[in-house]
């Protein structure tokens, strides 16, 4: 399914856009004028990506020093050990429409928790 | 250089130890550790982990699949070093001979003078030392913390939260006016009020009373505050004592350049053993924060490879944060630096606060309380400006 994310010229260059679906899903708009998508979550707390320090097509996250790759979700350096998942992006109009990966996501172990009813 | 060893397991010997296959080091990696633990994550001690939220399996800094083709000697410490030979000797009398050494050797909790033995009385460093507060605490309680730095606060937050009865004594006027200065430490600490946590500042502790259990913490004012668990955390101090006679300059940790070389060719130093030089300052210190002891090895171990024939690049601005009472605080920068701090965003009332510290109209450092975002935008200035 393709998802609309938001135009591309709402979204500045070293911006992000988060989707606000469940879990979130975020729109990085690099620096360079590429744009990809990956999950906002970051894998080791619950931290939102697109608050994150975005340098070239790497994105630190907010609270700590993992560093995930916009194109791969592959993570650099603990704390996280997990990737996120990617998304496929497309630009059709002048529209970012974002299709979903099917894989399962790599949530930090407090979100799990949350969403399976336990204690955060 | 065909053999390195580096002396410390935690995260600054694992970033070390990552940094060398990365760059390219393909000899003889031995990694020497003095608790029997694989590299483990400390900031979650103090949270999660004494909480109960995390498993000892989460906090493993490796990943599954990790091979650093390197040899692991856990559980045996160093107690010596022979500068010129670059020989690492080991407490079980064996001796780790390398072209290159990485002193990763970290800091240990100060602990208050004539309480050995007593039961009930923690530091918080190791992750033994987390499993031995979380068995306390789940008992319940009252609980003093004394020293309420960051590793007090937290401590506090977490047995807060698991329902203890919580005081904080800090000797200080205001906690954490060193790291984040007067005001903003005092909004900052406000949070133990807020939560109903007591906070007892400007007063040292005499000592504690107690036959072979803790039962008070006996303040210099004459007061005595009851407790059944206390925790000591009122800071740390490297762990420099086996490198005495090395030939390294040893003043509050190694003396170092700012890429983590000492005066001994083929050894450097990093993490919180480590004193770089900061250019900018002009002066060494100590950066005791996580993000340092992740980042700075990548540095130390490119002079290292190199003999010393690159310049070092800048470093980040330091950078921490801490979790209490569900806010989440960031810094980056230096506080000691400035000459005002104005709130630049939110209210402090709301535990949502962006603040900003300048030195003649520049900004030096930034604090956030709950503003990731904003945060990591004036984080990110802090280092273009620098």
């Amino acid at each position: 399914m393709m998802i609309p994310a938001c135009r591309l010229v709402d979204l500045p260059r070293g911006e992000a856009y988060r989707l606000d679906i469940d879990p979130p899903v975020s729109v990085f708009h690099t620096d360079d004028g590429e744009v990809f998508a990956i999950d906002d979550t970051c894998t080791h707390q619950d931290a939102s990506l697109a608050d994150g320090w975005l340098e070239g097509c790497e994105v630190e996250c907010p609270l700590h020093a993992s560093k995930f790759d916009l194109r791969t979700g592959a993570v650099d350096a603990p704390p996280a050990k997990r990737p996120v998942r990617t998304h496929e992006v497309r630009v059709e109009d002048g529209m970012i429409y974002v299709r979903l990966s099917l894989d399962a996501p790599n949530l930090p172990p407090c979100v799990t928790a949350r969403l399976a009813g336990g204690p955060a | 250089m065909r053999t390195v060893a580096v002396v410390g397991a935690s995260l600054a010997g694992l970033s070390a130890a990552r940094s060398l296959r990365k760059q390219g080091f393909d000899g003889r990696l031995v990694v020497i550790g003095d608790e029997l633990h694989r590299p483990y994550d400390r900031p979650p001690l103090s949270k999660e982990f004494l909480a109960g939220a995390l498993a000892e399996a989460d906090l493993a800094l490796e990943q599954d699949d990790e091979d650093l083709r390197a040899e692991w000697l856990l559980g045996v410490r160093a107690v010596g070093l022979d500068g010129p030979q670059r020989a690492v000797r080991l407490a079980d009398g064996s001796e780790v001979r390398a072209d290159g050494v990485v002193i990763a050797t970290g800091a240990a909790a100060r602990t208050l003078p004539g309480t050995d033995g007593l039961a009930g009385v923690h530091t918080l460093r190791t992750l033994d030392d987390a499993r031995a507060l979380r068995d306390e605490l789940a008992l319940g309680g009252r609980l003093v913390v004394i020293g309420g730095g960051f590793i007090g606060a937290e401590v506090a937050s977490t047995a807060y939260a698991l329902g203890l009865d919580v005081t904080v004594v800090e000797a200080a006027p205001t906690p954490l006016a060193g790291p984040l200065g007067e005001t903003m430490g005092g909004i900052v600490s406000a949070l133990h009020a807020d939560h109903g946590v007591r906070l007892w500042c400007g007063v040292g502790v005499k000592g504690l009373r107690g036959e072979s259990r803790v039962e008070a913490v006996l303040l210099e004012d004459g007061r005595s505050v009851p407790a059944d668990i206390v925790v000591v955390g009122v800071g740390a101090r490297p762990c420099v004592e086996w490198l005495a006679g090395s030939g390294l300059a040893l003043d509050d940790g190694v003396t170092c350049g700012a890429d983590g070389r000492t005066r001994l060719a083929g050894v450097v130093a990093v993490g919180d053993c480590a004193s770089w030089y900061d250019p900018r300052a002009g002066l060494h210190r100590r950066v005791e924060h996580w993000t340092g002891a992740r980042e700075r090895p990548d540095a130390a171990v490119t002079a290292l490879l190199a003999g010393g024939a690159v310049e070092p690049s800048a470093p980040r601005p330091p950078y921490f944060w801490s979790d209490q009472y569900g806010v989440k605080i960031q810094f980056a920068g230096h506080a000691a630096a400035a000459d005002s701090v104005t709130i630049e965003e939110g209210a402090r009332d709301d535990h949502n606060v962006l603040a900003v510290y300048r030195r003649s109209g520049q900004p030096v450092a930034v604090l956030g309380m709950n503003q990731p975002r904003l945060f990591t935008r004036w984080r990110k200035q802090l280092a273009a400006a620098a």
